[in-house]
C-alpha cells in the first residue's frame, strides 16, 4: 500500500471538495472492506484517502409506508439486515443481504460500499489487468481461467461479473440512487448506475470521480412479491456463483407485471425483459417458473470454462420466481 | 534395566482418558504467543520482490532506488537470483528488503527494478499430451500375467480420474524472527522441526550449529510444509547481518504461502481394472502423471491398500513451472486412495453390487491387516446406516436433492522417531519432562504430561513440559509421518521407568523394601505387595536430599524386539460419506462423515479424536473445494488468496463421527501409533463416491465443484436424474 493522504470530512459538501477530478488521485473509503485489500494490492494507488464515515447525512435506514424506504449509503449490511420493515416489505433486499458473510463484513461493509465494490475477478484482482490481454494483444479471459466471469453481456473488453448481491434485488424493487457532486444532488434508476467499462481506466458505475453515492430511495412494496435467490458454493465468505431476484406485482393469482433481475452474470446486474414477460398474466408455478428461468438467460453466450452457469443462472432465476410466489405479499 | 512397555489396561490411571488440551486456554484467550506474535527489541521487517514470471530469466537488477529510500535497513539480491539466472516458478524471490517497518519494506519492493527474459513455461498438467518434454515417464512395472487377466476378466471398467494439486494454506505463513547477537544466532521459527533446524540454520550461514539457538512455542499449521529454514529464512539472517545484526522478521505474504510454501501434488490416472462377476477383482492397470513442481511428481502407491495379483503400472511425471512441492499430510495417500476407490467403486456399480459387499468380498486383498478393515467397514457401516441407506448407483427419490453414500479406506505408518526425554524430578517433588519437540495444535504436550503422569502415579497437572527449545532441551525429530506421538510417548514412558528406578534406590530403605517391590501408583510410592507401605510422592522424593534426579529416556527410530512394545507403525482406517447433491445446481453438501480408527493403544481420546475430526475437515476442503489455479498464459497464479483459494467454513462439513478403535486388547497391544496422517487420506475417496452413488454418475475429478458435477451430469445425459 502506498503512503496516501487521509480526510474525514463531515459534510458531504467536504467530502466532493475533497475528491478529484479523475479516477486514482482520490479515493472514496466506507467500511474499507474492500478498498483496503484492493490497495494492499496496489490496484488504486490514491493519492488521498477519503473517508466518509462520519457524514451524518448518509447514515440510517428510514422506512415509511407511503414515501417507501430511505437506505442511507452509509447504512451497514447488518443495520439492512436486522431491519423489520425491510424484512417484511422488500425481503428480495433482506435475502440477498443475507447472504453476504462474514458477521464482520457486514457489520463494515456499508450498502453503498456493496454497490460501488470492485470487480473480483482474479486476473484483476491479481495484477493481471482490468482487461487483462496476452503479450499479442489478446484478451486473456474468453479462453482462459473464466469459470466465475461472464455468461452475458460479455462481449469485452469487460468479462468479470458484478459482485454486489444487493444490486440485483434493489433493481427488481425499482430502487433510485442519489448521486451527490459538486452540483448538488442527481439521481438515476439503480438500473442505470451501473455501466459496462469499454476503456481502462473506467469503473462500473455512473459516479465521476469526484461524486459520491448518498443515498438509495425505495417506492413503497405494497402489493409486490419480492425474493431473492442465490447459488452458493459455500456458506459463508463467498460470493455467489449466480443469483437472481424478482419482483411480481400480482392481480390475485397471476403475475401483472414482473421484474427479474440476474446478480454474478454479467459485467452489470441483468435485468431480463424476456424472463419478465414470459411471466406476464400467468400464475407462478413450477412449469413457468422453468420457462422464465429458462428465457432469463436467452442469448447468454458461455466462455470457455463457465458453461454451467448458464444452468445456475437458470435455476437461480426459477427458485427465486417459486420463493417470491410463495412468501406473503 | 526396567523392562519397558505400558502398563496393562485395568491399571492406567491416565493413559486413554479425555484430557483437554493443555494449552487450549492460552490459545482461546489470546495469551498463546506464536513466532508471528513475536516483537524483538529494534525489530526489522523484511519482505520479498517476487518474480511476476512462470520461467524467466533475470537480465538485470537495480536496487538502487530501494536502497536510498528513508527506513530500508538492508537490500540483498537472494542467493543465486542474480543476472544471468533462471527462476523456475512464479513468486519465487528475488531481491530481500529489511525495513524499519513493513509498509516501508513494501514500499521499497515496488522501487526495484528488475529485468527479465521470458522462457516457455507450462504449468497445467492435466492435459498430459500437452507437456511435451516435460513429460518424464518411468520404467513400466508389472506384477503376474495383467494381459491373461484381463482376457480372463468377465467385466472390465475403464476410467478417467484425477485430483489437482492443492497448497498447505498455513494459516500462520511461513516465517520467523532471526536475531543475532554476535555470531550467535537465535531464531523464532514457525516449524514442525524445532531440534533439526538448529544444524539448517548453522550450515548455509556456516556458523558452528553450537551458535544456533531455537524458540518456538506455537505454531499455526505445518501440514508437512515446515521442515526447513527456507530460502527467507537463511535470507533473512543474512540481511539481519547486513542490517547491523537487528532482529527480523519475515513472515510470508498470503499469496506466497499459498504458491511458494508448498503443494501436495497433482494426481491423474486412466485406470482399467478387470474382475469376475461374483466382484472378484483379477486384474490393475493405470497410467497416472502428476506434477508437484519443477520436478514433477512421483506415482503414489497405487492401487491403494489392496493389491491386486496382475497389475501393470506405468507413470509419468510431468515437470512444470509452479512451486515446488512438499510433504502433505500423507503424501501420496490421499490421491492413490481416491484414484483407487474411485476406480473400484466404478466397478461395483458396474456389477450392480452394493459396494459394501464389494469391499468385503475382496477384503482378502488387503493383507495382513485384512481383518481389522473387515470389522471396521461394519462398523462404520453401522454408524452410517449404511444397509438401511444405501441404493444402487443413483438416488430414485423424486425432486433435485439426491442422496447417496460412499466410502474409502487407508493406511499408514506413525511409528514414532528417534526422541530424547529429560526427566528431572525435584526433591520438593515437582517434575518436569524436557523434550526438543514441538506441539502443532495436537495435544503433544498434553501427551507428554500424561505419560509422565501415568508412569509416575502423578496427576497430570504435576508435571511441566518444557519443549520448543533446540538445543536446551534433548533432540527429538520432527513432527512429520505421524512419527511425534509414538516417539515422545516411548521417550517419556522411558525417562519415566528410569527414574524410578533411581529414585526407588533411594526410597527403598526407607520402606525396608527391595526397590524391585515398588511402584508409584496414586501419588505414592508404594510396595506392589503391600500397598500400607508406602511414603507420599513428596516424602519420598525428599530422600533424594539436595540435589534433584535428571534422568533420561530415549526412543530409537527403528525398533528392537527386547524393548516391549512401547510404539508400533501400520494402520488401517475406514470412512464413508452421506452427501446430497442439488443436480439442479451442483452443489454437494455434507450430512453425516463418519470415520473408524485404529492408532493402537490410545493415549487421550480427546485429542486423538480431535486429530480425526481435523483430518475430516481438510478431507471435506480438498475434496469439495481446494484447487491451485494458475493461468496458462500467462504462467501466473490467480488464487493466492483466501477468498478463491476456497476453503470449507463450518457451516459446509455437516455432522462428523468419529469411532476409536479402542475396544480391541490386539491393537492396544500394540503399542501407540501416530494418527496424523491416516484419517486424512480417505475422505476424497468416501466423498466422491457417495457423489457417485447419489447422482448416478461419476464425477472424475476431484475437487467435486458444482461446474464438474454438471458437467458429469450433462455428460450422462442431462439433468434429470
Ligand atoms: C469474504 C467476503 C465475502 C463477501 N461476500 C459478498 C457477497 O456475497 N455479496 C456481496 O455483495 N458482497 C460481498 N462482499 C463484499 C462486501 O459486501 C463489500 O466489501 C462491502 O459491502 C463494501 O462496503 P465498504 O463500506 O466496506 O466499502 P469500501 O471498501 O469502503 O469501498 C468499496 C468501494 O466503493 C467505493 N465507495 C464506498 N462507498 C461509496 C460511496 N458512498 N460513494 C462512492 N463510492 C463509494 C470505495 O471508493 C471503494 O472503491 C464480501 C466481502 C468479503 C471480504
Amino acid at each position: 500500500m502506498n503512503a496516501f493522504e487521509y480526510a474525514a470530512p463531515t459534510t458531504k459538501e467536504q467530502a466532493v471538495g475533497l475528491l478529484a477530478d479523475r479516477w486514482g488521485d482520490a479515493e472514496v473509503l466506507a467500511g474499507g472492506t474492500d478498498l483496503l485489500s484492493l490497495m494492499k494490492d496496489y490496484l488504486p494507488t490514491p493519492k488521498r484517502v477519503v473517508n466518509i464515515k462520519d457524514i451524518k447525512e448518509l447514515q440510517g435506514i428510514k422506512y415509511s409506508s407511503a414515501t417507501g424506504l430511505r437506505l442511507g449509503a452509509l447504512a451497514t449490511i447488518e443495520e439492512l439486515l436486522s431491519n423489520a420493515a425491510v424484512k417484511k416489505e422488500y425481503p428480495a433486499l433482506a435475502q440477498a443481504a443475507e447472504g453476504v458473510s462474514s458477521p464482520q463484513i457486514r457489520n463494515a461493509g456499508t450498502i453503498g460500499g456493496d454497490l460501488c465494490q470492485r470487480p473480483r475477478c482474479w486476473y484483476f484482482r491479481s495484477g493481471l489487468g482490468y482487461f487483462p490481454k496476452d503479450d499479442g494483444g489478446k484478451d486473456l479471459i474468453p479462453t482462459g481461467q473464466n469459470e466465475y466471469h461472464a455468461i452475458l453481456g460479455n462481449s469485452g473488453p469487460a468479462y468479470f461479473v458484478h459482485p454486489s448481491s444487493l444490486a440485483p434485488a434493489l433493481i427488481a424493487l425499482d430502487a433510485k440512487a442519489r448521486i451527490f457532486g459538486s452540483a448538488g444532488w442527481r439521481e438515476v434508476r439503480v438500473e442505470e448506475f451501473f455501466v459496462t467499462p469499454n476503456n481502462d481506466g473506467d469503473r462500473e458505475t455512473v459516479l465521476k470521480s469526484n461524486e459520491i453515492l448518498g443515498e438509495i430511495i425505495l417506492p413503497p412494496a405494497k402489493g409486490i412479491r419480492s425474493a431473492t435467490y442465490e447459488v452458493r458454493q459455500k456458506e459463508a465468505l463467498d460470493w455467489p456463483l449466480a443469483a437472481a431476484a424478482v419482483a411480481l406485482k400480482m392481480s390475485g393469482n397471476t403475475v401483472q407485471s414482473a421484474r427479474v433481475v440476474l446478480g454474478h452474470v454479467a459485467p452489470v446486474p441483468w435485468r431480463s425483459q424476456a424472463a419478465e414477460q414470459a411471466l406476464g398474466g400467468k400464475a407462478i408455478d413450477e412449469n413457468t417458473a422453468s420457462e422464465a428461468g429458462s428465457a432469463a438467460v436467452n442469448g447468454a453466450r458461455p466462455l470457455s470454462k463457465n458453461g454451467y452457469k448458464v444452468q445456475l443462472a437458470r435455476v437461480a432465476a426459477k427458485r427465486a420466481l417459486l420463493q417470491a410466489a410463495q412468501g406473503g405479499a | 534395566m526396567p523392562k519397558y512397555e505400558w502398563p496393562e489396561k485395568s491399571k492406567r490411571a491416565v493413559l486413554g482418558r479425555r484430557i483437554s488440551k493443555s494449552d487450549s486456554p492460552d490459545k482461546v484467550s489470546g495469551r498463546a504467543k506464536y513466532a508471528s506474535d513475536v516483537k524483538r527489541p529494534g525489530q526489522l521487517y523484511a519482505k520479498f520482490l517476487r518474480c511476476p514470471h512462470a520461467h524467466a530469466k533475470v537480465v538485470s537488477i537495480d536496487v538502487s532506488a530501494a536502497e536510498r529510500m528513508p527506513g530500508v535497513k538492508a537490500v540483498k539480491i537472494c542467493e543465486k537470483k542474480g543476472p544471468g539466472s533462471e527462476i523456475l516458478w512464479a513468486l519465487d524471490e528475488v531481491v530481500g528488503v529489511v525495513a524499519v517497518d513493513e509498509r516501508t519494506a513494501e514500499d521499497a519492493l515496488q522501487k526495484i527494478v528488475v529485468k527479465y527474459e521470458k522462457l516457455p513455461h507450462l504449468v497445467n498438467e492435466q492435459d498430459l499430451a500437452g507437456a511435451g518434454d516435460r513429460a518424464k515417464p518411468a520404467a513400466e512395472q508389472v506384477t503376474g500375467d495383467p494381459d491373461k487377466a484381463f482376457q480372463e476378466a468377465e467385466v472390465v471398467i475403464e476410467g478417467d480420474y484425477g485430483i489437482p494439486v492443492i497448497t498447505h494454506c498455513c494459516l500462520e505463513s511461513h516465517g520467523q524472527v532471526v536475531e543475532w547477537e554476535g555470531d550467535n544466532l537465535t531464531v523464532y521459527p514457525s516449524t514442525q522441526n524445532v531440534s533439526g533446524l538448529v544444524g539448517q540454520f548453522a550450515q548455509p550461514l556456516k556458523i558452528p550449529a553450537s551458535n544456533v539457538k531455537i524458540r518456538m512455542d506455537h505454531v499455526g499449521g505445518g501440514f508437512g510444509s515446515k521442515f526447513s529454514p527456507d530460502s527467507w529464512g537463511v535470507e533473512s539472517a543474512h540481511l539481519s547481518k547486513q542490517a547491523g545484526g537487528k532482529p527480523v522478521k519475515t513472515f510470508l505474504e498470503r499469496d506466497a504461502e499459498l504458491f511458494v510454501a508448498g503443494v501436495r501434488p497433482s494426481h491423474f490416472a486412466r485406470i482399467k481394472l478387470g474382475a469376475k462377476k461374483d466382484g472378484t477383482v483379477t486384474a490393475w492397470e493405470h497410467h497416472s502423471w502428476s506434477t508437484g513442481g519443477p520436478t514433477g511428481g512421483g506415482m503414489a502407491p497405487l492401487p491403494y491398500v489392496l493389491s491386486v495379483p496382475n497389475s501393470r503400472k506405468k507413470h509419468t511425471a510431468v515437470a512444470t513451472n509452479t512451486g515446488p512441492q512438499r510433504a502433505w499430510r500423507a503424501p501420496n495417500h490421499p490421491q492413490a486412495c481416491w484414484l483407487t476407490f474411485a476406480a473400484l467403486d466404478d466397478m461395483a456399480a458396474k456389477l450392480n453390487m452394493d459396494s459394501l459387499d464389494f469391499y468385503l468380498k475382496n477384503i482378502q486383498l488387503a493383507g495382513e491387516r485384512a481383518d481389522l478393515y473387515r470389522r471396521e467397514l461394519l462398523k462404520a457401516a453401522e454408524l452410517i446406516e449404511w444397509k438401511k441407506k444405501w441404493h444402487p448407483r443413483g438416488d430414485p427419490a423424486p425432486g433435485h436433492l439426491k442422496r447417496g453414500l460412499g466410502l474409502g479406506f487407508h493406511t499408514w505408518g506413525g511409528r514414532g522417531h528417534a526422541s530424547e526425554a529429560r526427566l528431572t524430578i525435584n526433591p520438593d517433588g515437582s517434575v518436569s519432562v524436557d523434550i526438543g519437540t514441538q506441539d502443532l495444535g495436537v495435544g503433544t504436550r498434553t501427551v507428554i504430561a500424561m505419560v509422565a503422569a501415568e508412569t509416575l502415579g502423578l496427576p497430570v497437572s504435576a508435571i511441566k513440559v518444557n519443549i520448543g527449545r533446540a538445543p536446551d532441551y534433548p533432540v527429538s525429530g520432527g513432527s512429520g509421518g505421524s512419527t511425534t506421538v509414538g516417539g515422545v510417548s516411548a521417550a517419556t514412558r522411558r525417562a519415566g521407568q528410569n527414574a524410578l528406578e533411581e529414585l526407588f534406590a533411594k526410597v527403598a530403605p526407607a520402606l525396608s523394601a527391595q526397590p524391585s517391590e515398588l511402584e508409584a501408583v496414586g501419588g505414592k510410592v508404594q510396595m506392589r505387595d503391600n500397598p500400607a507401605k508406602n511414603l507420599p510422592w513428596r516424602q519420598a522424593t525428599a530422600r533424594l536430599g539436595v540435589t534433584p534426579l535428571v534422568v533420561s529416556g530415549k526412543n530409537a527410530a527403528a525398533a528392537s524386539a527386547a524393548d516391549g512394545k512401547l510404539t508400533d507403525q501400520g494402520v488401517g482406517g475406514v470412512q464413508m460419506a452421506d452427501v446430497t447433491v442439488d443436480i439442479e445446481t451442483g452443489i454437494v453438501k455434507m450430512n453425516k462423515f463418519v470415520a473408524v480408527q485404529d492408532c493402537g493403544l490410545i493415549i487421550n481420546e480427546k485429542t486423538a479424536e480431535s486429530q480425526v475430526l481435523g483430518s475430516m475437515i481438510m478431507g471435506v476442503c480438498y475434496s469439495l473445494f481446494e484447487e491451485r489455479v494458475m493461468d496458462e498464459v500467462t504462467g501466473r497464479p490467480l488464487n493466492a488468496n483466501m477468498e478463491f483459494y476456497k476453503l470449507a467454513g463450518i457451516g459446509d462439513i455437516g455432522d462428523f463421527v468419529v469411532h476409536m478403535w479402542k475396544d480391541d486388547p490386539e491393537q492396544d497391544a500394540r503399542g501407540v501409533i501416530g494418527l496424523g496422517e491416516p484419517p486424512v487420506i480417505a475422505p476424497g475417496a468416501a466423498i466422491g463416491n457417495a457423489v457417485a452413488n447419489a447422482i448416478g454418475v461419476r464425477v472424475p475429478q476431484a475437487p467435486f465443484t458444482p461446474a464438474r458435477v454438471l458437467a458429469a451430469l450433462e455428460k450422462k445425459g442431462g439433468l434429470s436424474s
